[in-house]
């Protein structure tokens, strides 16, 4: 064979691929991956493939036994499978009665019914034509009797056209599964009694996959589903099979009609009888149905769980609102109390810095007038001036601190000359720090 | 085959070679000129001939002659035994025997008592099934001896895909009664395969084929993996009921009707057997004319009560009274491609074969079942179809000219279980390529149901060039389904039309509403696992890499890569589980 092009590309090799002779083996095809199958021995490719096989080989009978067996069987085996004794009422039918007639039984396929594919209904035929042809009967010397012949030739006509089937299908009680009694209901197996009557009720279902009836494990969310479908089942059923025949002929119009017209109105009734039937069906059913009332309790429950959550929520939440609002007051109030607190402390070391810069104060003027504002006898009012102005001119270039040092060292000097040269030694520290002009203060030097 | 124990044919080199298929309803000879096969006419000019035996005054008639007596000369007249070949009398189907000669039951055979001989006083004669068969194919070889002036010695001969081994050995021994040697027996939709394939325009793809036949009596339908010119049948189906006389029945019943019809007061004319003979005959010429125009006419001279009847009926009314058979074959074609484990996305050819599928209706019904790059080979759809009515005996004679030369011992080795009973690949084995969004997808290159040792080769491109990764790689189909937007229903107006309306037409309804929802459904490809990686380095730009993989019989696989027109390359090996 040609290479085939493929005009994808292929993809760039990954950064840091590495390999031994750039190939990585990794996996391999398994048994399980390939299926023993019988070559047609056709043509001139298999005849080249025979040859490379054979290679000069003979195979014995025992290989080809073997490799037979090996093979996929494609053919299936015609006789058998279908078999169900045939009983002597049936066989006595008349053809005439096809409508009445069991056409599922009539070929040996009752326990198939609609579920029957079509290739078993073709079988099935099969099976009874080879039986009941009358030229076989014919042939054993029996009367040509092709009555029950008739009858399957009936049975599969109708079963092997699609449109009659399902016409056949409606009505076919055979099929029915008739709801579970109370009676039987008591003993348990609710949901294998309803299943059994869901899943015969499905095959006139037009849509599909049917839901399924489930059991006590089903979820919340299945059963809804599962009730929400037949609720609003979309059936095929239909009921034109149970028909009063229709005069074929010409002459009766009018009978014709009024027979069609009948028929219509029949078809019509049966057909809400039937829905109706379905709907009490799925009433008697839900009411019974365990599963409803715990979801219903389950979802009272939750719903009061929620209510119970939501309103110790709310009162938490209040709770908490509260309490932070009193912590924020608190924290308020506290912050002012210190504000105050501290504002009068602050007054209080002010007052108190001013009471000692006053004391000080006095205990520096104290000190000129116990050392007699440093004169020689009583000193003339012009020198206590000078002295008590300069007294304040020191006073106003020093802080308080300064103050109460030198406050300090006067304290308790009752000597002149001692209270003196503190003063003197005040002003030269102040000239030479500058706060005083040379020649300042002269009164308290000299 | 040795099957039949019937080993002593004639020297390869003393052989002369035909393909022969030999229906229930009709047989065909077929022979090659200058390798291409030809349908042999007989002598009446029939290329389809029917398997028909008729007696009268001791005179054998056969084909259409025999055919037309079914008529006059019903009871000695022998019609659609072959599938009695090899069966007991309890497993036999006489449905279509009814008009003529009818199988009886003879120990552990089928017969037929007809009178063979001439003369009032000569006793009529029970001839087994097996005899019947030989006489037959006696005339369909002297036919083909006389067409080809020298005796025809040997041929391979189509059967059903459900022959069973009995069968097989019953008509082998038949034909050897008959002087004829079996070199082969090959079944019906595999003939029909190797005549399309060795067209000299044919291409050997990997590819599946579905192959319809559609005869007289009985549909059968294959599905078959043509892997490098080999072929698997995957699966099979089989029907009796939806077939050619079932639509002669519909034209009968059509005009027997119709016949009563205009003539009031006649008897209804399948009441009575020579004249259901004669509505049989007409209404099969009619369906055939159908095929070709879209008028056809019936005339039958004193049909019943000896009263004339010529009427005519188109194409659409056909249509429309036998489509509950047309449908029956649309499903059976879906049946099988189901029981493949298949879906229609996944077939690339429909072949249909035999005398049916020449009806326009069918071939265009199957169209639709199938996508629409899935080819339908028949008249009404491809003009280059071959004949589906002679196809199954072109597929015998290319067949038998391929094996002519071999011993009857070298055939039956070459053709027996041990050879033709190989492990198919499940998964289909391929590379990863990138597609125009970058993404990685699977490309196959060794395709599911390939028989083992298989080697494909491909060529991926790699524009770009550098180094490139070859990943090799399992892969699987799925169907992938796009449902179409939910339209508003218009359920109310609808039901109200149906309450008003006094005849049933909800069928029509009905029908409407399914065509208007399409899904879209395509084939995917899923990467499945990874069996090995290659490099392939410093690839020209604008490149192509060869990639081949080479499954051997144990599964064992060996993949190469090299760049096209270059040297060197990659080579690895897997060993098989
Ligand atoms: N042109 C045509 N159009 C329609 N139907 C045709 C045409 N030609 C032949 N047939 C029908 O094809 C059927 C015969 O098919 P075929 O020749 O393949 O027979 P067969 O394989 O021997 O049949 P059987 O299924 O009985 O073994 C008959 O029903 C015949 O009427
Ligand atoms: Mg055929």
């Amino acid at each position: 064979m040609e290479a085939t092009v493929i005009p994808l590309p292929l993809p760039a090799l990954p950064e840091g691929w590495e390999a031994e002779n750039n190939f990585k083996a990794i996996g391999k095809i398994t048994q399980e991956g390939a299926t023993q199958r019988t070559l047609e021995p056709v043509g001139p490719y298999f005849l080249a493939h025979a040859r490379r096989a054979r290679h000069k080989r003979t195979f014995s009978e025992d290989d080809r036994i073997q490799a037979q067996e090996r093979a996929k069987k494609v053919e299936d085996n015609d006789e058998g499978e279908i078999s169900e004794p045939e009983d002597a009422m049936m066989l006595q039918r008349d053809a005439k009665d096809w409508k009445s007639q069991d056409h599922y039984k009539v070929l040996g396929l009752s326990k198939y019914r609609h579920k029957a594919t079509e290739e078993q209904i073709k079988r099935a035929h099969r099976k009874k034509v080879l039986k009941h042809h009358p030229d076989k009967k014919a042939a054993a010397g029996r009367a040509d009797d092709d009555n029950f012949f008739k009858c399957i030739q009936k049975a599969t006509e109708v079963l092997l056209d699609p449109t009659k089937r399902r016409q056949f299908d409606s009505v076919d009680e055979e099929a029915d599964v008739e709801p579970p009694t109370k009676k039987q209901l008591v003993k348990g197996n609710f949901y294998k009694l309803w299943s059994h009557v869901f899943k015969s009720e499905a095959r006139f279902s037009k849509e599909h996959p049917v839901p399924t009836f489930g059991d006590d494990k089903s979820t919340k969310e299945d059963v809804e589903n599962f009730y929400n479908f037949w609720y609003n089942f979309d059936s095929w059923r239909s009921f034109e099979y149970l028909d009063e025949d229709v005069p074929d002929d010409n002459e009766n119009r009018d009978q014709k009609r009024h027979m069609e017209r009948k028929n219509a109105n029949a078809r019509k009734k049966k057909k809400a009888e039937d829905n109706t039937r379905l709907r009490k069906l799925l009433d008697d059913c839900s009411a019974g149905d365990e599963r409803i009332k715990r979801f219903r309790q389950e979802a009272s429950a939750a719903k009061n769980k929620k209510r119970f959550e939501r309103e110790a929520a709310e009162k938490q939440a209040a709770e908490d609102a509260r309490l932070k609002k009193e912590a924020e007051e608190k924290a308020a109030k506290e912050a002012e109390e210190k504000a105050k607190t501290d504002r009068e402390a602050n007054k209080k070391a002010k007052d108190a810095a001013k009471n000692a810069v006053k004391k000080n104060k006095r205990v520096l003027r104290g000190s000129i007038k116990d050392a007699n504002y440093f004169a020689e006898g009583d000193a003339s009012a012009a020198t206590i001036d000078s002295v008590l102005g300069d007294v304040e001119l020191v006073q106003a270039n020093i802080d308080p601190d300064e103050i109460a040092a030198l406050a300090a060292k006067l304290n308790g000097l009752t000597v002149a000359g001692e209270i003196k040269g503190v003063w003197k030694e005040e002003v030269e520290r102040l000239v030479a720090a500058g706060k005083l002009k040379e020649g300042e203060g002269k009164s308290l030097v000299a | 085959m040795s099957d039949s124990g019937a080993k002593s044919g004639p020297e390869p080199s003393e052989r002369t070679t035909i393909g022969i298929t030999f229906g229930n309803s009709n047989s065909s000879i077929a022979y090659l000129v200058d390798d291409k096969p030809e349908v042999i006419a007989n002598e009446d000019g029939d290329r389809q001939i029917p398997t028909i035996l008729s007696y009268v005054d001791g005179e054998e008639y056969y084909g259409q002659q025999a055919k037309n007596f079914l008529v006059r000369n019903p009871q000695n007249t022998v019609a659609y035994f072959r599938d009695f070949l090899g069966k007991e009398f309890k497993a036999i189907d006489p449905t279509h025997n009814h008009a003529s000669s009818h199988p009886q039951e003879s120990g552990e055979t089928v017969s037929f008592t007809i009178k063979d001989k001439a003369g009032e006083e000569e006793a009529a004669s029970t001839l087994a099934v097996s005899e019947v068969a030989t006489r037959y194919l006696r005339r369909l070889v002297s036919a083909a001896t006389e067409y080809l002036g020298k005796k025809v010695t040997s041929a391979v001969i189509t059967i059903p895909t459900n022959f069973n081994d009995k069968q097989k050995a019953a008509l082998v021994a038949a034909a050897a009664a008959a002087d004829l040697e079996v070199l082969q027996l090959i079944s019906e939709p595999v003939a029909a395969v190797l005549a399309y394939d060795a067209r000299p325009e044919a291409k050997i793809e990997d590819k599946v084929i579905v192959v319809a036949e559609l005869g007289g009596t009985r549909s059968d339908v294959a599905v078959v993996a043509s892997r490098g010119g080999m072929y698997t049948v995957l699966a099979t189906v089989h029907d009796y009921e939806f077939a050619g006389v079932a639509l002669d029945k519909v034209l009968m019943d059509h005009f027997a009707k119709d016949f009563m019809k205009k003539n009031s007061g006649a008897a209804d004319p399948r009441e009575n057997a020579r004249n259901l003979a004669k509505l049989r005959l007409e209404a099969e010429a009619t369906k055939r004319a159908l095929s070709l125009g879209a008028n056809a006419s019936f005339s039958v001279e004193s049909l019943a009560d000896g009263i004339d009847f010529a009427s005519t009926i188109n194409r659409l009314r056909y249509e429309t009274i036998a489509r509950a058979v047309f449908e029956g074959l649309n499903r059976l074609v879906e049946s099988a491609v189901k029981k493949a484990g298949l879906d229609v996305l996944d077939v690339d050819e429909v072949i249909l074969s035999g005398g049916t599928s020449h009806t326009p209706r069918i071939a265009a019904n199957l169209g639709n079942i199938f996508p629409q790059k899935t080819r339908i080979l028949a008249p009404a759809t491809d003009v280059t179809a071959i004949n589906p009515s002679e196809l199954q005996a072109r597929g015998a004679a290319l067949q038998a000219s391929l094996i002519q030369d071999y011993e009857a011992e070298d055939i039956d080795q070459s053709t027996h279980a041990a050879v033709t009973t190989v492990p198919h690949v499940a998964n289909a084995i391929g590379v990863i390529s990138l597609n125009e969004a970058g993404e990685e997808v699977f490309v196959p290159v060794v395709q599911p149901e390939t028989a083992v040792p298989a080697r494909r080769t491909v060529h991926v491109s790699a524009p770009n060039g550098g180094d490139v990764l070859i990943k090799v790689v399992e892969g699987n189909t799925h169907i992938k389904v796009t449902k179409p937007e939910p339209k508003v229903k218009e359920d109310e107006s609808k039901a109200a039309k149906v309450e008003d309306a006094d005849d049933s037409d909800e069928d029509d309804s009905d029908f409407s509403d399914e065509e208007e929802e399409e899904e879209k459904r395509e084939k995917v490809w899923k990467i499945g696992s990874t069996l090995a990686e290659a490099a392939l380095k410093g690839v020209k730009k604008g490149g192509k890499v060869e990639v081949s993989i080479t499954v051997g019989s144990d599964l064992s696989v060996i993949v190469t890569a090299r760049e096209v027109g270059g040297k060197g390359g990659v080579r690895g090996t897997l060993t098989s589980a």
